[in-house]
């Protein structure tokens, strides 16, 4: 009698640890999709019915995975943030910031562009003191 | 043309236990026609043109995708060391640049594949003894695609010699395994739309 009811638990344990393996891949998934690398959590040995001890172990590394890509999206979500308010105060006091340089890739938009603090007429605007932030154009082209 | 029967494989009590909406589905098809391939051929091209970079990134996200990841975690296996049949297709079409073509059957079953998610693998009907289905090996747990001889294939993995299709097959018997949370509705589509992309091309 005793044998049955622990069996059975055993199945319910394992049918939950599957619930929270789905949820974190889940999790894993979207933050892949947002652009953190995928990487391999362990080498697998074949299709197999993973024991409870096995599904813990899946569960905790994927747990740890996502916890460590959540890291590296408030990270990267903070240096972009970071970077876009330094663009706006370059593009309202170009002067304060010559020669700054902010490229679209840090902040977290697509493309190869740019932001720039430049004088404008060249060596007349450093000596007059006339800046402008320019948006360099896009990729260069591939060989 | 009506549908051919699907047959619903068995699945030992106990991986059924363990997974439930655990399927394996299977249909006997015909071998494949050489007049298929220009259509084929086709619309691998079409797939591929329609396949992109971001699709691939996005992919996992998808619901039959991302079924099959999760079962993959389930069972033991990393689908980012051994890649879901889906995921290991649209890595394959970013570094070639393009779905290839290997031949009528592999094709058919590539479109299918791509074009459902659900991956479909095909035998020579006359070597399998009696019905397919799934079992866990005693011992060491290992799940397989099983006949009455013995074992097929690992889940997931290459089929064995014996029932590989060849020059001497007159029928062919398509299967496809639906892990849990896939909708019938797609697993019937890939073995309907491989069957068909085997006698007209699509």
């Amino acid at each position: 009698m005793l044998d049955v009811r622990v069996v059975v638990d055993e199945r319910a344990a394992r049918t939950e640890l599957r619930r929270q393996i789905a949820g974190l891949e889940a999790q894993l998934s979207a933050a892949v999709a947002e652009g953190v690398p995928a990487s391999p959590l362990a080498a697998a040995r074949g299709p197999r019915v993973l024991d409870l001890g096995e599904l813990e172990r899946v569960r905790d590394a994927l747990a740890a995975r996502v916890a460590d890509a959540r890291a590296d999206l408030r990270e990267r979500h903070e240096r972009e943030e970071a970077n876009r308010a330094l663009l706006e105060r370059m593009l309202l006091e170009p002067g304060r910031y010559k020669f700054a340089r902010v490229a679209n890739r840090d902040l977290g938009e697509p493309g190869c562009g740019v932001w720039q603090v430049r004088p404008r007429l060249g060596l007349i605007g450093m000596l007059m003191g006339w800046w402008q932030v320019k948006l360099s154009s896009g990729c260069p082209l591939q060989n | 043309m009506s549908d051919p029967p699907l047959d619903e494989g068995w699945i030992e009590r106990e991986l059924a236990l363990e997974y439930p909406q655990l399927r394996l589905v299977s249909v006997v098809a015909p071998v494949p026609q050489r007049s298929a391939a220009p259509a084929l051929r086709e619309r691998l091209a079409l797939l591929s043109d329609r396949f992109h970079g971001a699709r691939a990134l996005a992919l996992r996200r998808e619901p039959v995708p991302a079924a099959y990841r999760v079962f993959f975690r389930h069972i033991g296996l990393d689908p980012d060391v051994q890649r879901t049949p889906v995921e290991a297709a649209a890595l394959e079409r970013l570094v070639r640049g393009g779905f290839e073509s290997h031949g009528v059957l592999d094709d058919a079953l590539l479109v299918s594949l791509v074009e459902t998610g659900v991956p479909v693998w095909a035998l020579d009907d006359e070597r399998v003894e009696g019905p397919l289905g799934l079992r866990a090996e005693p011992g060491s747990s290992r799940i397989v695609v099983a006949d009455a001889a013995g074992p097929i294939a690992a889940l997931f993995g290459d089929v064995e010699p014996r029932c590989r299709p060849g020059r001497g097959t007159l029928r062919l018997r398509l299967f496809t395994v639906a892990a849990p949370g896939v909708p019938a509705i797609h697993v019937e589509e890939a073995l309907f739309g491989c069957f068909d992309a085997l006698t007209e091309g699509g």
